[in-house]
């Protein structure tokens, strides 16, 4: 389990970075935190010829709030979400998010830029940028992009991004001052990534629903923003309804199937966690008889 | 912590002032292992030393039609790619068959596959280079052509007419079958009031060592010997294969095992690979050091358990039971191991299903069958959570079909305390064990009736909650019954020697081995109680076939019971000729005096009459003052072995208390109790070690792990992300308890601890969830316990 040779250059700005891939195209490979690239090398699942170092750009790195927009550098580690306390008051499902990333090791060394452009469709983190409307800013040979979330994961470890570009940053709107969320998810580990999990946010009034955006992940190719959720938004909440919205919810699912989990039983874990997100959001356990999941 | 010495007389060596026995001391390698001074085999570095890597079959079953390593041999730091046909103009194939299973049969295995490889990681051909990334990379450019053959891995279906036999020599794919019948089963169950029947699976799992196998193999023409540093758990036996297929003499072997990261049973084995690196050392005279990578341990350490067992249980109304009958069938890879063989562990099912209980009616029939899958063979426990999950799920399908409770039945069927010695359907002899004592203690610990009403009371809001209850019998201390008998050279006798050194410290050598079980420090904990010096200066040597006594090593939880009675028997020599040589030297008389806190004093008193350094001093330097005629021998030598009894066994009880989310089928463990009698205690700490251990190895087992083939014989899940092992954060908080009975075949009374947690666990966990179950209906036999399999017991999914 020795990767094999590669060559490595340690970018020393944005600009040189950008400069190396367009040099090497698809040869070459970027190295943020390594957490889910050096076990591919070291398996020899993936052999780039070069690795170009972008860790040690500091720019990167940090998260700024402001006019009503929080900003993430692609660099910023889990470890640094975990403490923040800009995200703590303004993107409170992104903390509860990361705890459940990995273990306390991985999360000082991966960065959100790092989980995003390697796209594992089982991560928390995806999820959450869709949950939150985040957008993922790209900087390339031709200039910067700004890729709205839901266009940014297109499969299993792909992504918008081309291999010339750099994930820099992602903006996400400060989450509301009435707003509230969820997360979840089912693993059989502490750390392991998710068999089902759902990061949801929403707005609660009158014991109902104004706003409710449920984020699936490890259900599907790539995470999954449910449309299912308009079904539970501005209605009085029953069984009947919330019945209703999972069977809607199991028609936008097309799970896979793994060493963990037959695509059933995603479907049965992810209405699971759809109608214990709704018990939890409106705390009305009472609903919990008579929903047939 | 209960101590009913059964006859406190016979333990006066250890009951002396000061003793260590029953005492927990920090284990004497701490400091240097916590430091990372440890010298694990992958530390050992040697002058011209070169790197192996095997290149391993992709496929389960398939004839080498070439192998063009030409474009290998050109890349950089390669020194040799060698092929099975090559190699074994060096090494001689063995076969893993033991005279005592009888019918037992097994084909030759070539330390690199020729010609035809049969499982998927099956070495075909060794490049050996300057660094093992530069084997590695060399290894991409080996060109190997396979003809693909029909893969045999459904164990179900290996013995079916229309599949083909694995090794045609043999005739079939029956490895071993072993048939018992005692008593009188037909009519028992014909007079039983309920006969229940259930069919359990167990999933094929593997030990998982944090530090992988590893050999550095050291042929030096000159001497003509070859030294082998290898974290084994048998050093001696490893001596003797590795002579005996390398046409060598023993005295041209040596073994030296340093620190080991782990073994759990994986290191007590021959493996392919590791006799190719040791050939591979001869054929190229230089050192070669192979370390397996975590993808290759699980393709080729050895496996376990994989095993379906049919079970049926009688029982009356009143709660006895009458019978019990298994009809087991495992499937144990295309070869027999060598030398332990394969199967040992379908053996011991058939040897301890039923043992705790009463009734002598007791059928069992258990086939062993081969497949094209990595190789399967005796892993920590060696088939107890089989006979322990079979034997106590049935114990608990009889009571819910009575309406009684799990304490109750077993009450009523365990064997009485009293009632020993007495021997077990399948004809195990029991010296003394304490089932009853261990279930009241048990009973005790987990305050059962108010765990019953918690239970109760959350039902009602819809949370379910499991108590699962397994009591367990455990082979420990075996005799020469093991492997000696059946012709294999694995010594069941341990020897220890000790010696005064001149500043009166001692040395004490011993051919049990250390691998983080406490080897060294219960050793250092006899010698220096029985002898009456500080633990401090006791310093232990072990695993070096050139300066230890001979000896099996550390398996089969022996250790403490056998290599530490040797230890306690040698010290007791070495204590005597101290004081007699004493004597000498103050004209006084053996019996006038003792050895104390490290200097010899007077019996009546107390006083201090000469240190030990002192005593020493004119041993070795002034032996001219000594009288004439007086011969100080300040090294004495003793082996143990048992020799009344085959195994000592232990008994004990476990307890599972889990939550079942019936939504999800998750379990989440709350809390595990075990009570055990190991008879003599010598370090507390280090026997909870080996429980709470053993415990979560079973946990592992029941939910967790499992090696997960295809129909074509991949296993899918080589890696440490896919194949879950028990971690931390999973595990409930483990209580320890102990019945102490001492063995009476030594006068240590130990007996062994290092499986009984591996043995009833995952058995207490099945109950506990089937426990938390009841109210829906459903029964589930098979582990491990995943959402999966729990969902579909539920009918969720
Ligand atoms: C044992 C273990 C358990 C884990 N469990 C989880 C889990 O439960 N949930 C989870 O979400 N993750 C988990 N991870 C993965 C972890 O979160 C990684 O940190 C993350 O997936 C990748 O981040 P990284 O910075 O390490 O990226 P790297 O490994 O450095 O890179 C990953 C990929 O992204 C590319 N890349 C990196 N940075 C950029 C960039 N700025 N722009 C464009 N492309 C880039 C790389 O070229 C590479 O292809 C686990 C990892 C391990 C080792």
């Amino acid at each position: 389990m020795k990767a094999s040779a590669f060559a490595y250059a340690r970018a020393t700005s944005v600009e040189n970075a950008l400069d190396l891939l367009s040099v090497h195209g698809e040869a070459a490979k970027l190295l943020s935190g390594g957490q889910s690239l050096l076990p591919a090398m070291n398996l020899r699942l993936i052999a780039p010829e070069l690795l170009v170092d972008v860790s040690q750009l500091v720019e990167l790195r940090g998260i700024v709030v402001k006019e009503g927009v929080v900003t993430i550098g692609a660099l910023t580690r889990h470890a640094d979400l975990l403490k923040s306390p800009e995200i703590a008051a303004h993107a409170p499902l992104l903390m509860d998010a990361v705890a459940h990333v990995a273990h306390p090791a991985i999360r000082n060394r991966g960065t959100i830029g790092g989980s995003l452009a390697h796209a594992d469709p089982a991560s928390e983190l995806p999820a959450c940028m869709l949950t939150l409307g985040a957008t993922i800013i790209a900087r390339g040979p031709s200039g910067e992009r700004r890729i709205a979330a839901n266009e940014f994961f297109v499969g299993i470890y792909e992504t918008a991004l081309t291999p010339q570009e750099l994930l820099v940053a992602v903006e996400l709107p400060v989450t509301p001052i009435n707003s509230t969320h969820f997360f979840h998810e089912f693993a059989r580990r502490h750390g392991d990534y998710a068999i089902v999990g759902l990061a949801a946010q929403a707005s609660v009034k009158d014991g109902g629903f104004a706003d409710l955006r449920l984020g699936f992940f490890a259900v599907g190719d790539r995470p999954l923003l449910a449309n299912s959720a308009s079904k539970l938004v501005d209605v009085v909440i029953t069984s009947a309804v919330l019945t209703e919205a999972a069977s809607a919810l199991d028609d936008e699912l097309d799970p896979l199937e793994d060493q963990q989990a037959t695509p059933a039983m995603r479907r049965l874990l992810a209405k699971v966690l759809l109608t214990r997100c709704v018990f939890a959001l409106l705390a009305r356990p009472d609903l919990c008889a008579g929903v047939s999941a | 912590m209960t101590s009913d010495k059964a006859n406190p007389e016979a333990l006066s060596a250890l009951d002396r002032p000061n003793s260590y026995i029953g005492r927990t001391v920090p284990r004497p390698n701490l400091d240097r292992l916590m430091q990372g001074r440890g010298l694990y085999v992958s530390d050992v570095e040697l002058p011209r030393m070169a790197h192996v890597v095997f290149l391993r079959s992709p496929h389960a079953h398939a004839r080498i039609i070439s192998i063009d390593a030409s474009a290998a041999k050109q890349m950089p730091g390669v020194i040799a790619v060698v092929s099975g046909r090559e190699l074994s103009t060096v090494i001689t194939p063995w076969v893993g068959v033991l005279s005592h299973l009888k019918g037992l049969k097994s084909a030759p295995q070539s330390a690199i596959a020729v010609d035809r490889v049969c499982w998927q990681g099956e070495a075909v051909a060794a490049v050996v280079a300057a660094s093992r990334a530069q084997a590695e990379d060399a290894a991409e450019h080996v060109l190997v052509k396979y003809e693909g053959l029909h893969a045999v891995t459904d164990m179900r279906t290996a013995l079916d007419p229309a599949t083909p036999v694995i090794h045609a020599s043999l005739g079939d794919n029956l490895a071993f079958e072993r048939i018992h019948d005692a008593g009188a089963v037909d009519q028992a169950f014909a007079e039983s009031d309920e006969v229940v029947d259930a069919e359990f699976v167990f999933g094929r799992h593997t030990g998982v060592t944090l530090e992988p196998r590893a050999v550095v193999a050291d042929w030096n023409v000159a001497e003509a010997r070859l030294t082998i540093y290898q974290g084994t758990q048998a050093p001696h036996m490893v001596q003797n294969i590795a002579a005996l297929h390398l046409g060598l003499k023993e005295s041209q072997v040596r073994v030296v095992c340093k620190d080991v990261g782990g073994s759990f049973g994986i290191k007590v084995h021959i493996y392919a690979d590791e006799m190719a690196t040791y050939a591979l050392s001869k054929l190229l005279r230089r050192p070669v050091k192979f370390v397996a990578d975590r993808v290759e341990s699980f393709n080729t350490d050895i496996h376990a358990r994989d095993h379906r067992c049919k079970g049926k249980i009688g029982v009356k109304r009143d709660g006895t039971i009458t019978a019990f009958e298994i009809d087991d069938l495992t499937g144990i890879g295309p070869y027999s191991m060598y030398p332990r063989t394969s199967a040992i562990e379908a053996n011991q099912v058939v040897n301890l299903v039923g043992g705790p209980y009463v009734t002598g009616n007791y059928r069992a029939r258990a086939r062993v069958v081969f497949q094209n899958k990595n190789v399967m063979c005796q892993y920590r426990a060696v088939g107890h959570p089989i006979a322990c999950s079979v034997t106590e799920g049935l114990v608990d399908l009889a009571a819910m079909k009575i309406g009684l409770d799990p304490l109750e039945i077993r009450r009523r069927n365990l064997i009485a305390d009293n009632a020993y010695p007495c021997a077990s359907p399948s004809g195990l002899r029991f010296e003394q064990l304490s089932h009853h004592a261990a279930l009241a203690k048990l009973v005790q610990m987990m305050d059962y009736d108010a765990l019953r009403a918690e239970q109760a009371a959350l039902r009602v809001k819809n949370v379910h909650r499991g108590i699962g209850i397994a009591s367990f019998i455990e082979v420990t201390n075996p005799s020469a019954a093991f492997y000696g008998v059946g012709g294999a050279k694995i010594s069941s006798q341990d020897g220890v020697a000790v010696r005064l050194d001149a500043q009166g410290s001692v040395i004490c050598q011993t051919s049990i081995t250390e691998q983080g079980q406490g080897s060294e420090s219960l050793t250092a904990q006899i010698v220096g109680s029985v002898l009456g010096v500080s633990m401090d200066r006791v310093r232990v040597i072990l695993g070096d076939t050139d300066n230890t006594p001979y000896g099996g090593g550390t398996w089969a939880s022996r250790g403490a019971g056998i290599g530490g009675e040797a230890a306690l028997q040698a010290t007791k020599v070495l204590r005597k000729n101290i004081l007699d040589i004493a004597a000498a030297i103050l004209q006084s008389t053996p019996g006038e005096l003792d050895i104390v806190n490290n200097a010899v004093v007077k019996v009546a008193d107390g006083a201090p009459r000469i240190d030990l350094s002192e005593l020493a001093r004119i041993v070795y330097f002034r032996p001219d003052t000594l009288p004439p005629g007086v011969q100080p021998e300040l090294m004495a030598t003793r082996h143990f072995v048992p020799r009344e009894y085959p195994f000592a066994f232990t008994n004990g009880v476990q307890a599972s208390w889990l939550e079942l989310d019936t939504d999800t089928g998750f379990v989440k463990l709350l809390k595990h109790w075990v009570v055990e009698d190991c008879g003599t205690i010598i370090n507390p700490q280090l026997v909870d070690e080996q429980i709470r251990g053993g415990v979560v190895q079973g946990l592992g087992a029941a939910l967790f792990e499992k090696c997960v083939y295809d129909e074509r014989g991949q296993l899918t899940n080589a890696n440490m992300a896919d194949y879950l092992v028990p971690m931390s954060g999973e595990m409930p908080d483990i209580d320890v308890g102990h019945v102490v009975s001492p063995t009476l075949e030594s006068e240590l009374g130990a007996k062994g601890a290092g499986e009984a947690g591996t043995a009833g666990a995952a058995a207490a966990v099945t109950n506990a969830v089937n426990d938390a179950l009841k109210p829906f209906g459903a029964i589930v036999t098979e582990i491990p316990l995943t959402p999966q399999v729990i969902l579909t017991a539920l009918g969720r999914i």
